[in-house]
C-alpha cells in the first residue's frame, strides 16, 4: 500500500498561493480556516524560501495520540483523518502538532473552539466516500476518485508533491541532482524522522 | 595656451578613466561565472538548531499559521500522554491509598469527652454558601478535567466513542462556566477567612505534635489549626494558579504563543491534580476522618466539646468575646438603610 506524502520542493515554490486558493476552493473551507498555507522565510533576504505547508499526516501523529476523545484515525493510505461527529474542540491537538494543522472555527464564547477542521489529504472523513455529509463536514474525497489533492496536482511550479512517498521521494532526488542543489524535504524528518537522503 | 591646455584636460581625462578602469577591474573579477542560489539559503536544520522552531512571513490574517514546524509539540504530548498520567494516578492513587491505610488503622477520630449538647456556631451562613459553592465547583471541574487526562483510556471503552464525546463535550461545556464561580469562591475564601489563616507559632506546635492525628494529643489551635492553614493556602495559591492558567487555556492565544499555551496547560494538569489530591485529604477529615467535623460546614454550628478538643484557644476567644455564654452570638447582618 502506498504511504501518501506531501513534498514540498521550496526551491521551486513561487508563493503563488494558488495551493492555498485551490485548497480553500475545493472543499468550500470557511472564512477564517487555512487547511493549507504559504510561508516565507528569510523573506526579502538572500536565500529566501517559500514552503507551502499542511497536515503533514505524520507517522505515529501527534494530534491522534494526544486527542482526549480519540477522534483520529489513520488509513490505510497514511492519511491522518478525524471524525467531527467525535470532535470536542479542545485545541489539545493544536498544541501537539508541529505544522500548526489543526484551525478551529470561532463558535460560542471566549475562545472556545468549534469542530476541529484540518488538511484531510483530498480524502474526506468517516462518511460514505463522496457522500453530501462527508462533504459538508471535510469537503471534497479525491482520494476515493483517484485522484490526488488538488493543491499538488494545480501546483504551476510542481513545487508541491503529493503522491506515494516513495515515489515523489524519487522525483526529488532526480531533481536535486540534475539541478544540482536542494534544501531537502521540509517537514519529513519532524513527521516522519526520516528524511531523504541528498 | 588654451590648446594646451585642452590638450591637458583631454590627457587627464584619459588618465582618471583608466584608473577608473583599473579600480572597477577587480570588482567584475568577483563576480561568479554560474549563480549559486544555495549559497545563502536557509537550510531546515540550520533553523531548528537557532530557535526550535521555523517560522516566517505569511499573508493570512491568522498569525499563528506563519510557524510552519514547532516540534516542541512533541515535548508537550509526551507531558500530556505519559508524565501527566503517571503524576496524576501516584499523586490520587497514593493519597486514597494513604487514606484507606490511615482509616483502617487510626479509624473516625472521635470526640473524647463525649458530646456535650451544647452547640456553638463556626461558620455562618455566607462562609457555608461560599465554601459549599466552591466545593461543588471544585467536584464538577475536577471529574471533567480528569476526564481530559484519564477519560480516554479509563472511561471511553466503557461508553463507547458516541457517548463518550456527548459526556465529553458537556464536561468541557461545565469546565469552562464553572470556573467563574470557582474563581469568586476562591477570592472570597481567601478574603473571608485571611484573618484566621495568617500562620503563626501555635501552629509549628501543632505540626511538631502531629496535629493531632496520632494519639490522642489535642494541640492548641485557634480557629483554623496548622492543617486547616496548610488547606487553606493551597485553595487560595493552588486555585489561583489554576484559575490563571485556565484562562489562559479558556481565551487561547490572547497575547500567548503556542508555547506558553503549552506551558499553561502543564502548570494547570500538574497543580491540578496536586489540588485534587490535597482536597481528597480535606474531605476525608472532614467526613469520615472525624466525628463532629462535618457539622462544622454542615449546619454550621459545631459541639463545645469538639471545638475545645481541636480548637482550644478559639474557644477561648470566642468565650472572651461572648461573655460566658458558649455559644457565639450570632453575627448580625446590617441592613444597607
Amino acid at each position: 500500500m502506498a504511504r501518501m506524502k506531501f513534498l514540498c520542493d521550496a526551491d521551486r515554490c513561487i508563493e503563488c498561493n494558488a495551493c492555498v486558493t485551490a485548497c480553500k476552493n475545493e472543499h468550500d473551507v470557511p472564512w477564517g480556516i487555512n487547511r493549507r498555507r504559504v510561508v516565507t522565510i528569510n523573506d526579502g533576504k538572500p536565500g529566501e524560501k517559500s514552503i507551502s505547508m499542511a497536515c503533514m499526516h505524520c507517522t505515529d501523529a501527534p494530534c491522534q495520540a494526544v486527542c482526549p476523545v480519540n477522534c483520529f484515525y489513520t488509513t490505510a493510505d497514511g492519511v491522518v483523518l478525524h471524525s467531527k461527529d467525535l470532535c470536542i474542540g479542545c485545541g489539545y491537538c493544536f498544541y501537539a502538532c508541529p505544522f500548526g494543522a489543526p484551525q478551529y472555527p470561532r463558535v460560542g464564547n471566549f475562545g472556545s473552539r468549534g469542530k476541529m477542521d484540518k488538511c484531510t489529504y483530498c480524502a474526506g472523513g468517516p462518511e460514505a466516500d463522496g457522500s453530501k455529509e462527508e462533504y459538508a463536514k471535510y469537503g471534497a474525497n479525491r482520494l476515493a476518485e483517484g485522484k490526488l489533492p488538488l493543491c499538488a496536482e494545480m501546483c504551476s511550479t510542481k513545487s508541491l508533491l503529493a503522491g506515494d512517498g516513495e515515489i515523489i521521494a524519487q522525483i526529488y532526488k532526480e531533481r536535486v541532482l540534475k539541478r544540482g542543489y536542494g534544501s531537502g524535504a521540509w517537514g519529513w524528518k519532524t513527521a516522519d524522522h526520516e528524511t531523504i537522503a541528498s | 595656451m588654451t590648446v594646451l591646455l585642452a590638450k591637458f584636460r583631454v590627457i587627464v581625462g584619459a588618465l582618471t578613466l583608466l584608473v577608473m578602469a583599473l579600480c572597477a577591474q577587480p570588482v567584475s573579477a568577483q563576480q561568479p561565472t554560474s549563480v549559486d542560489p544555495q549559497a545563502s539559503a536557509v537550510k531546515e536544520e540550520q533553523l531548528f538548531q537557532e530557535m526550535n522552531r521555523i517560522s516566517g512571513r505569511c499573508t493570512i490574517p491568522d498569525q499563528k499559521a506563519c510557524t510552519i514546524e514547532q516540534p516542541a509539540g512533541r515535548d508537550w504530548r509526551h507531558f500530556h500522554g505519559v508524565t501527566l498520567r503517571w503524576i496524576g494516578g501516584v499523586v490520587i492513587i497514593g493519597i486514597l491509598a494513604v487514606l484507606i491505610v490511615f482509616y483502617l488503622w487510626r479509624g473516625m477520630i472521635r470526640i473524647e469527652s463525649g458530646r456535650s449538647g451544647r452547640t456553638i456556631v463556626r461558620f455562618n451562613a455566607f462562609e457555608r454558601f461560599v465554601h459549599w459553592m466552591t466545593a461543588t465547583c471544585f467536584v464538577i471541574l475536577a471529574l471533567s478535567g480528569l476526564n481530559i487526562t484519564f477519560g480516554r483510556p479509563l472511561l471511553l471503552p466503557l461508553i463507547g466513542p458516541e457517548s463518550f464525546t456527548a459526556w465529553s463535550q458537556w464536561a468541557k461545556y461545565a469546565h469552562n462556566y464553572l470556573s467563574f464561580p470557582f474563581t469568586l469562591g476562591v477570592i472570597l475564601i481567601f478574603l473571608m477567612w485571611i484573618a484566621g489563616n495568617i500562620p503563626n507559632k501555635v501552629d509549628i506546635d501543632w505540626f511538631k505534635r502531629g496535629g493531632g492525628m496520632v494519639g490522642h494529643d489535642h494541640p492548641p489551635a485557634f480557629r483554623f489549626n496548622g492543617g486547616q492553614k496548610a488547606i487553606y493556602w493551597i485553595v487560595v495559591l493552588g486555585g489561583g494558579v489554576v484559575a490563571v492558567s485556565g484562562y489562559v487555556l479558556m481565551f487561547p492565544f490572547y497575547g500567548t504563543d503556542i508555547h506558553s499555551m503549552q506551558i499553561a496547560e502543564v502548570v494547570h494538569a500538574i497543580v491540578a491534580v496536586l489540588f485534587i489530591a490535597a482536597m481528597l485529604g480535606h474531605i476525608y477529615i472532614g467526613t469520615i476522618g472525624m466525628e463532629g467535623a462535618f457539622e462544622a460546614m454542615g449546619s454550621g454550628t459545631v459541639d463545645v466539646n469538639w471545638a475545645k478538643e481541636h480548637h482550644s484557644l478559639w474557644v477561648e476567644e470566642e468565650k472572651a468575646r461572648t461573655g460566658a455564654n458558649d455559644v457565639r452570638r450570632q453575627p448580625t447582618a446590617t441592613p444597607a438603610e
